[in-house]
């Protein structure tokens, strides 16, 4: 079974990566965007079989590791 | 004074910190290889130096902060003992929740490289008693994530604890209320971005980093 981790900046949280990817974006042309948020995806492949359990491991790992909940929320998707 | 360094792979000023604190103790620093299970017994200050350390992967600090021997320099501040992180070394403090807030990409994206004037704001800790207050001392910076972040209550509740060790006069990096370095709640464990151990020869620009040194040998040999 696979889960998908998506690590994102919390709400209010300054995206000083993100205001440069919107910078670039509109010197390309690309107007009328109006914020970028820059995070990350996390791929694991997990032995464990019921999706719940899963679920709740993966929520494990996210707080202890994968995302730092001071500034970070994150998302899990088991495939 | 007994102090230990901890070594990661891709710290970088391990050796700064170890000689450091031997010119100020006259004791050789033990130094503590990241997957030993424990520290050496008796000592009185645990410090953890700058660097790359684990490639900065995942976040800065966040898989030293979750290496064996952190668990050992965890139970040693929770016990009482004094814990000392430079750069890098803030990043692994507040990644192991010793200190709290979060070390975010400078404001700029650069890498901040140069001299930075800090300003001392407070006296009371084992760290920083051999300073004057509101003295300003030149310290090196060398990083691409120490801005640091704290929300409103946080602030507040450092400054109300007088918990906030130094402030930049001129913010390098985008941290909150120009914070360049904190202290725990029992005022044993400072973390600090600029890089005291950096400046302790003459050859090297100066001696100005003496003072953090020359207060802990003075603060932990007496007590």
């Amino acid at each position: 079974m696979k889960a998908r981790v998506y690590v994102t900046l919390k709400n209010g949280v300054l995206d000083p990566q993100g205001a440069a990817v919107q910078h670039a974006l509109s010197s390309l042309g690309f107007n009328g965007v109006d914020a970028v948020r820059q995070g990350k995806v996390i791929e694991l492949d997990l032995d464990e079989t019921d999706a719940a359990k899963a679920e709740i491991s993966v929520t494990k790992m996210c707080k202890q590791l994968l995302a730092n909940t001071v500034i970070e929320d994150f998302k899990v998707e088991i495939l | 004074m007994r102090s230990a360094v901890i070594v990661f792979p891709g710290s970088n000023c391990d050796r700064d910190l170890a000689v450091a604190l031997e010119r100020a103790s006259g004791v050789e620093a033990a130094m503590v290889w990241h997957k030993d299970a424990s520290l050496p017994d008796d000592l009185d200050i645990v410090t953890i130096p700058g660097g790359f350390s684990f490639g900065d992967y995942l976040r800065c600090g966040a898989i030293a902060a979750r290496s064996p021997i952190m668990r050992s320099v965890v139970d040693f501040a929770n016990k009482g003992g004094h814990v000392f992180g430079v750069c890098n070394g803030f990043q692994v403090l507040i990644e192991a929740g010793l200190l709290p807030g979060a070390l975010m990409r400078n404001s700029g994206l650069k890498f901040v490289c140069k001299d930075a004037e800090i300003t001392v704001e407070t006296r009371d800790s084992a760290f920083t008693s051999s300073y004057r207050k509101a003295e300003t001392v030149t310290y090196p910076v060398a990083h691409h994530d120490g801005n640091y972040v704290a929300n409103e209550d946080l602030v507040k509740q450092l400054r109300d604890q007088d918990r906030v060790a130094f402030t930049y006069r001129d913010n390098p990096n985008g941290s909150t209320d120009n914070i360049a370095g904190i202290l725990s709640k029992n005022r044993r464990v400072l973390g600090m971005m600029p890089h005291p151990e950096r400046l302790n020869d003459p050859e090297l620009g100066g001696v100005d980093g003496n003072k953090m040194f020359t207060s802990l040998t003075e603060a932990l040999v007496n007590a």
